[in-house]
């Protein structure tokens, strides 16, 4: 390790900062990984594959995706409308797309699960009009990650199009481009990768959600049991191997996946010349 | 194309941008819109371009109301004064961009395309940077290349806004007799904006001086140096010294060879060039004292004071060339006796 | 003069959308209207759910299910797990960050990953570390049972779950600040021959208060509203290991909907009180 600065108080704040995180970190998370280990190669394969697991699996995954979908459109939609547009209640507007980070998950669990549950305001409405159920289906988790996923998409966009530098706009139209060719050619691919990281962000925080999913989703193993719930369920069985086999798994997806888009949004940047 | 502006007014909220504006610009001119910052020259060009729109009054260009156009249908060329080149296009699909995105019908094929960019690019002699991104490009070299991109629709009309604002002193030199030679070889109608008196001076065939929203001047660049409108444009342009003429200033100008009648009240204006100086023969009669001297180049920049009768003192900038100062043998301190050649006459 | 007839100088003018970048009327307010539908569905909808659902049995059903014991022993023992997680990761926060943006070493950008682990990490999973490490079958697990220490399933399990938790927050919010910042200006007031102590306490403090603020709102909002994690290593003990999300639950589980939304109510509220205080200290930083 080296100094390179006239600055007091390098010792005391690294070794306080080193110590702290492998304390409250790095030690807790490595034991998954050693535990982990302890297993076999089979004992582990047959958990994994166990069809319930499998479906979970199946479950968090394609809900996040769809959710962080939903959310990285209409949260678009939302970062546009409050940088571009002034209208009556817009800064009331821009304080409350945090509310869903502000929000603990167990409340917005309930409070969802009391909105789109047939009896619920929405859920009612849904049913009598569309004649879709949305709570105790997987519908349910989707509605409930879409609204934890808002804050991200709109938070990484909004600065982007905040300085997005207007004249590239201007020269656009100068040069004859239409309305829709200066959002599709000019606007759209500056703001991408931002929206890119948005949708990642949203999309880790799905896989992982538990609080304000559990409420809604109605858990019946193979339908709509998130691999979260799982989890806690084996550790409720007192299965620590269970549990720990299908942690590790979710947690190495989850970086692998967050990996890939990382790589697509440096392949993106690169080829539009942002790197 | 001519342009034609009649009673262009402009505010914002309640500031006055541009207030009651008359001008014609004949074609195939190079004209500067001049005048310092917030006096309303870029909005009255984003107003021509059409990316500003106008509270009151109308753009015609070569003879047709365009007032109502939208930007992309007017015809115009505008280089912006950071380039605003498309960062995630190369220079060549920056260049391109107007054919592409012309409606099917109109749409020139890739062949066409192709060449017409690789045309252009060599107009600016940029070719090969065809597959670089603006990132990587120098500022001269964006420059260029939004020039480029701007005559790719082949307008009717170059707009350019503080061309040679965000670039180097010795780069700026270089372009701006570039860009008068390109515009004597494509003779299409230009408009740039500047706050550099010298760069319009330097460039433009035609200058139109603005101040707080109104025109006070328009001529070519001679026509404005030696006849000045008014005390701001006299000001404005060149370097000038300033008297606030008083009652005993009436001693000192009859010895400087000014006539005198009907100063009262009057300002006087006097560039350094038309102040003449030799070293004093009478010490009795000499008011001016040699201070200090900058080599300007080709040119010295003389300074002197002028000790008022109420012993005020107050200095006078006479500039000459270099070997005619040499022959004069002056030193600090030394008296001089001055001779002003020309003045010109403010209220 | 008053404020109505100053000018308005043309800098201000800078956020009027110029003609060319102005989307057509039926384009706008098409959106405006996708968007504001959009957040009052996800977001005002469920807000106004809370507080119809909490006082839907009257104002005095409401308080009797707050002044209930196991409400209050919830609210007593969120209350003490903030009080003790956020100074902790506010201290770490502040070294962490001293460490990283005024000091080169190896490694750096390693620690820097590890800070922001957390954030990437399921809830339920942080949870489980800590039971793998203390719980019953855990690594020191035999060891503490010798001892009779209860970790897991106990108070010391929901802190710890609580820290790796909010680990980030602090430093997340002061590592580009004072990046950003330089260490120009400590640099000048050692050089005037203040202490290290002092140059912090007078230079950087000062610089990073409302940042450092802003990071001990958003931390101390998830240690109180944690649930996840605190669900895994609390053991759901009434009255005694059950924080305010977890009571909560229970009480939603149980039917008791009244009960379930005026601990809500509580937490929806913190959450309100935490975006007005977040808003007025990004106005305060935006207008520094």
């Amino acid at each position: 390790m080296a100094r390179s600065s006239i600055m007091p108080g390098f010792r005391p704040t690294i070794g306080f900062t080193v110590a702290y995180v492998c304390l409250v970190v790095l030690i807790p998370l490595s034991t998954l990984v050693f535990r982990s280990f302890q297993l076999s190669w089979d004992d582990y394969v047959h958990i994994i594959t166990n069809q319930r697991v499998l479906s979970s699996f199946r479950v968090s995954f394609s809900t996040s995706l769809i959710a962080a979908l939903v959310a990285s459109f209409f949260g678009f939609i939302v970062a546009w409308v409050l940088v571009r547009y002034s209208f009556f209640g817009k800064r009331f507007f821009h304080a409350l797309i945090d509310f869903p980070f502000a929000l603990p998950t167990a409340v917005a669990g309930i409070v969802l699960a009391t909105i789109f549950q047939p009896s619920g305001f929405l859920g009612k409405l849904l049913i009598d009009v569309f004649g879709v159920q949305v709570a105790f289906k997987p519908l349910g988790i989707v509605m409930a990650l879409i609204f934890i996923s808002i804050p991200f998409v709109v938070r990484t966009v909004e600065p982007v199009l905040l300085e997005f530098e207007s004249s590239m706009e201007e020269a656009a139209s100068s040069l004859g481009a239409t309305r829709w060719q200066v959002f599709g050619k000019i606007i759209f691919p500056n703001v991408f990768p931002a929206l890119l990281t948005g949708f990642a962000l949203a999309f880790a925080r799905g896989v992982g959600e538990y609080g304000s999913v559990i409420f809604i989703a109605g858990n019946l193993p193979y339908v709509s049991e998130i691999v979260p719930l799982l989890i806690v369920t084996k550790l409720e069985q007192f299965d620590i191997e269970g549990a720990t086999a299908i942690a590790l798994t979710m947690l190495v997806i989850s970086f692998l996946l967050l990996l890939l888009i990382n790589m697509l949004q440096y392949w993106v940047r690169k080829r539009s010349g942002q790197l | 194309m001519s342009i034609l502006l009649s009673n262009i007014s402009k505010k914002f909220g309640t500031f006055t941008a541009l207030d009651n504006i008359n001008l014609e610009i004949p074609e195939g001119e190079l004209v500067a819109l001049l005048g310092p910052s917030g006096c309303g020259k870029t909005t009255l060009l984003r107003i021509i371009a059409g990316l500003e729109s106008t509270d009151q009054g109308r753009v015609l260009i070569s003879g047709q109301d365009r007032t109502d156009h939208d930007v992309s249908q007017r015809g115009i060329g505008f280089v912006f004064q950071h380039y605003a080149l498309f960062r995630h296009m190369t220079v060549f699909e920056n260049v391109a961009f107007g054919l592409r995105v012309k409606p099917r019908r109109e749409r020139p094929n890739n062949d066409f395309i192709t060449k017409k960019v690789h045309a252009l690019l060599e107009l600016v002699q940029l070719d090969w940077l065809h597959d670089r991104y603006p990132d990587q490009l120098s500022g001269g070299q964006r420059q260029r290349i939004a020039l480029a991109r701007a005559l790719a629709v082949e307008p009717s009309v170059l707009l350019l806004d503080e061309p040679f604002g965000a670039l180097d002193a010795s780069v700026r030199k270089d372009l701006r007799q570039w860009l008068r030679n390109l515009h004597h070889d494509l003779n299409v109608t230009s408009i740039f904006v500047t706050h550099d008196q010298e760069e319009a001076m330097e460039v433009a065939s035609q200058v139109v001086v603005l101040n707080h929203g109104r025109i006070e001047q328009q001529g070519s660049p001679g026509d404005i140096y030696d006849h000045p409108a008014n005390a701001f444009v006299s000001r404005f342009i060149g370097h000038t010294n300033i008297f606030d003429l008083e009652e005993h200033d009436a001693d000192w100008l009859q010895t400087a060879g000014l006539p005198t009648a009907n100063w009262q009240g009057k300002i006087a204006h006097v560039r350094p060039h038309d102040i003449v100086i030799e070293k004093s023969t009478s010490h009795s009669d000499a008011f001016v004292t040699l201070k200090d001297w900058q080599h300007l180049g080709s040119l010295i920049r003389i300074e002197l004071v002028k000790s008022g009768s109420h012993g005020s003192a107050a200095s006078v900038y006479a500039e000459m060339p270099n070997d005619q100062f040499r022959r004069l043998h002056l030193k600090k301190g030394d008296k001089v006796d001055l001779r002003i050649r020309h003045a010109h006459w403010f209220h | 003069m008053n404020a109505m007839t100053q000018p308005v100088s043309p800098a201000k003018l800078v956020e009027r959308q110029p003609l060319a970048l102005q989307d057509a009327d039926w384009v706008r307010w098409s959106l405006i209207a996708i968007a504001v539908s959009f957040i009052s569905l996800f977001i005002c909808l469920p807000l106004g759910l809370v507080i119809f659902k909490a006082f839907s049995k009257g104002v005095a059903a409401y308080w009797a299910a707050l002044s209930e014991p196991d409400a209050l022993a919830a609210i007593k023992l969120t209350v003490l797990t903030a009080l003790v997680t956020v100074p902790l990761n506010t201290v770490f926060g502040v070294a962490a960050a001293w460490a990283i943006t005024r000091f080169e070493f190896k490694g750096k950008s390693l620690l820097t990953t590890l800070i922001d682990l957390p954030f990437s990490v399921s809830p339920v999973i942080s949870g489980l570390i800590f039971v793998l490490v203390f719980g019953a079958e855990g690594w020191v697990g035999d060891w503490l049972i010798e001892r009779d220490i209860k970790i897991i399933f106990a108070i010391p399990g929901i802190m710890l779950a609580t820290l790796f938790i909010t680990f980030p927050f602090v430093a997340r919010q002061l590592i580009p600040l004072m990046q950003e910042m330089g260490n120009q200006e400590e640099e000048a007031a050692l050089s005037l021959g203040a202490s290290g102590w002092k140059t912090f306490w007078a230079v950087t403090v000062p610089n990073i208060k409302w940042a450092l603020l802003y990071g001990v709102l958003l931390c101390n909002a998830r240690a109180m509203g944690e649930f996840g994690a605190v669900s895994v290593v609390s053991g759901h003990i009434r009255g005694l290991t059950n924080t305010l999300p977890l009571h909560v639950e229970v009480n939603y589980n149980e039917y008791n909907i009244v009960g379930a939304f005026a601990g809500a109510s509580i937490l929806a509220a913190l959450a309100v009180v935490t975006l007005i205080l977040k808003t007025a200290l990004e106005w305060r930083q935006a207008n520094r």
